[in-house]
């Protein structure tokens, strides 16, 4: 059966700490439990100090991963960690391409 | 059980924990910073990162001076690993008008008088600085190498370690719902968390100064607004040096040392209040200004949008201060967009004023009560 990356819980148990939780931004699972273990218990906040989910993808993969680590630590369930902020755009647009737009023309590409 | 404090700090955005960090350092001993969400989860966390002693009021360029002094000590002085990525390249302003150009040449011969190493420079040189600007209707600009990018959750988690390392303490997800004052002066807080009494109260609260001054029983003439701004992919960290600053398109521009662009625009017809949403209407005129100004950006890829307030002030100077009719409640508010560049000489400069002292710059023309005498300052250089 295909499972959701760190669907259960267990399973980032069996991680290696060198392993890169933020793809884009290359955030590595132990830099995000040392933040947790200093008490930066929110998405937002690693977000912000270490750029996890900053990069083109959003946090389309960290972002769960991270709330679950969250959840370990603190003992609140899942469900319950604050999301964190999503932001516009959906994908990455090339300014040229939103300019072109706004101008009523046609993007080189 | 009734807890006590000796200053009690509301908001903890970078002037808060600068303001802790100084009020420690000094050896005040119960300092308790509350902010209701996060550190720089404000108007610190959404600001444009940009420091510049390039300013055309002597205040301005007192103030930024100090301040961009601490930054470049700060990694050293906290004590600070990760880093405030301080990427000291300079801000480039440019001019597109006699009227400007004659301005920025009076502005760049005031900062030197003050010790700011800018100077003026042709559109060339302007071209050399940042080889991919578009120098069409450029008549000159101003630079200054000392200016530069930091990473604002960063700086203020430095100060906010530094500051709790010296016995202040941070509360998080702690909001202030009201202020005790009694005979004339404040004796305390109250919070989503219980009641702090303390003699001495400060409002570093940003966006939201205006309310909490108003709990105390102080009318302050601030008011938010809201600025847009969006940030890109990164790409080769070392395509632009310095942050390009157009008045006359109302527009900033810059890099970040980790390789993203950073860029708003200043629109007189934003709401004010607390809205921090966003629109398309500011993506496509950034998009359409910043790839007229610097074309290599088309290629580049926007990632995120995002808003924050400015706390305005009537003549775009802080207010920093006691309250007139408040004893012990002190307060630096009012930044009108610039209060991430000033913080740390602000957070002194408080912490010389709770304690007493004589503040290291005079700050009696930002006092609150220039408002009701009608001495305004004046800053002809803001975005």
């Amino acid at each position: 059966m295909k499972k959701v990356a760190g669907e259960a819980l267990g399973e980032m148990d069996a991680l290696e700490e060198s392993t890169i939780i933020c793809r884009c931004e290359d955030v590595t699972l132990k830099e995000i439990r040392d933040l947790i273990r200093q008490g930066y218990t929110s998405i937002d906040e690693i977000k912000r100090l270490l750029r996890a989910g900053m990069g083109p993808c959003q946090g389309r993969t960290c972002r769960n991963l991270i709330a679950q680590e969250i959840a370990k630590h603190t003992g609140i369930p899942i469900s319950e960690v604050t999301p964190g902020r999503f932001r516009p755009p959906t994908r990455p647009v090339k300014l040229g391409v939103i300019a072109a737009g706004a101008e009523g023309g046609e993007a080189d590409d | 059980m009734t807890e006590t404090a000796d200053v009690v700090v509301i908001g903890g955005g970078i002037n808060g924990a600068c303001a802790a960090y100084h009020l420690a350092k000094k050896g005040v001993k119960k300092v308790v910073v509350l902010e209701k969400d996060f550190l720089a989860a404000g108007s610190t966390g959404r600001c444009g990162a940009g420091v510049r002693a390039q300013w055309g009021a002597e205040m301005n360029v007192r103030l930024a001076k100090a301040a961009i002094e601490q930054y470049e000590k700060a990694d050293e002085e906290l004590d600070y690993a990760p880093g405030i990525e301080f990427k000291q390249r300079g801000y480039l302003l440019v001019a597109y008008t006699e009227k400007q150009v004659d301005q920025f040449k009076k502005n760049v011969a005031l900062q030197n008088s003050l010790g700011v190493p800018s100077r003026f420079v042709s559109p060339d040189e302007a071209k050399r600085i940042v080889p991919h600007l578009s120098t069409e209707g450029l008549m000159g600009a101003t630079f200054c190498p000392k200016d530069g990018h930091i990473n604002p959750f960063k700086a203020t988690d430095a100060f906010a370690r530094a500051a709790k390392r010296l016995g202040a303490e941070i509360r998080l997800r702690t909001e202030v719902t009201g202020i005790k004052v009694s005979g004339g002066r404040v004796i305390g807080v109250e919070t989503t968390r219980g009641d702090i009494f303390a003699p001495v109260v400060v409002n570093v609260a940003g966006p939201w100064s205006q309310e909490v001054a108003a709990m105390a029983g102080v009318d302050i003439p601030t008011y938010s607004q809201r600025h847009q701004i969006l940030v890109t992919e990164p790409v080769n960290p070392s395509l632009q040096g310095p942050m390009v600053m157009s008045f006359h398109h109302s527009l900033y521009c810059q890099q970040t040392p980790h390789g993203s662009f950073i860029m708003g625009i200043g629109d007189p017809h934003e709401p004010t209040g607390h809205d921090v949403g966003h629109s398309w209407q500011f993506l496509e005129e950034m998009a359409k200004k910043v790839c007229r100004m610097l074309p290599i950006l088309r290629n580049v890829r926007v990632v995120r949008q995002w808003s924050g307030s400015y706390n305005m002030s009537p003549d775009a100077h802080p207010i920093i201060g006691r309250a007139p009719n408040v004893e012990g409640f002190y307060m630096a508010v009012g930044f009108s967009g610039h209060g991430f560049m000033l913080a740390p000489i602000v957070g002194q400069i408080l912490s010389e004023l709770i304690t007493d002292e004589q503040p290291v710059i005079p700050v009696d023309k930002l006092g609150l009560e220039r408002f009701a005498t009608g001495e305004l300052n004046v800053e002809p250089s803001v975005v």
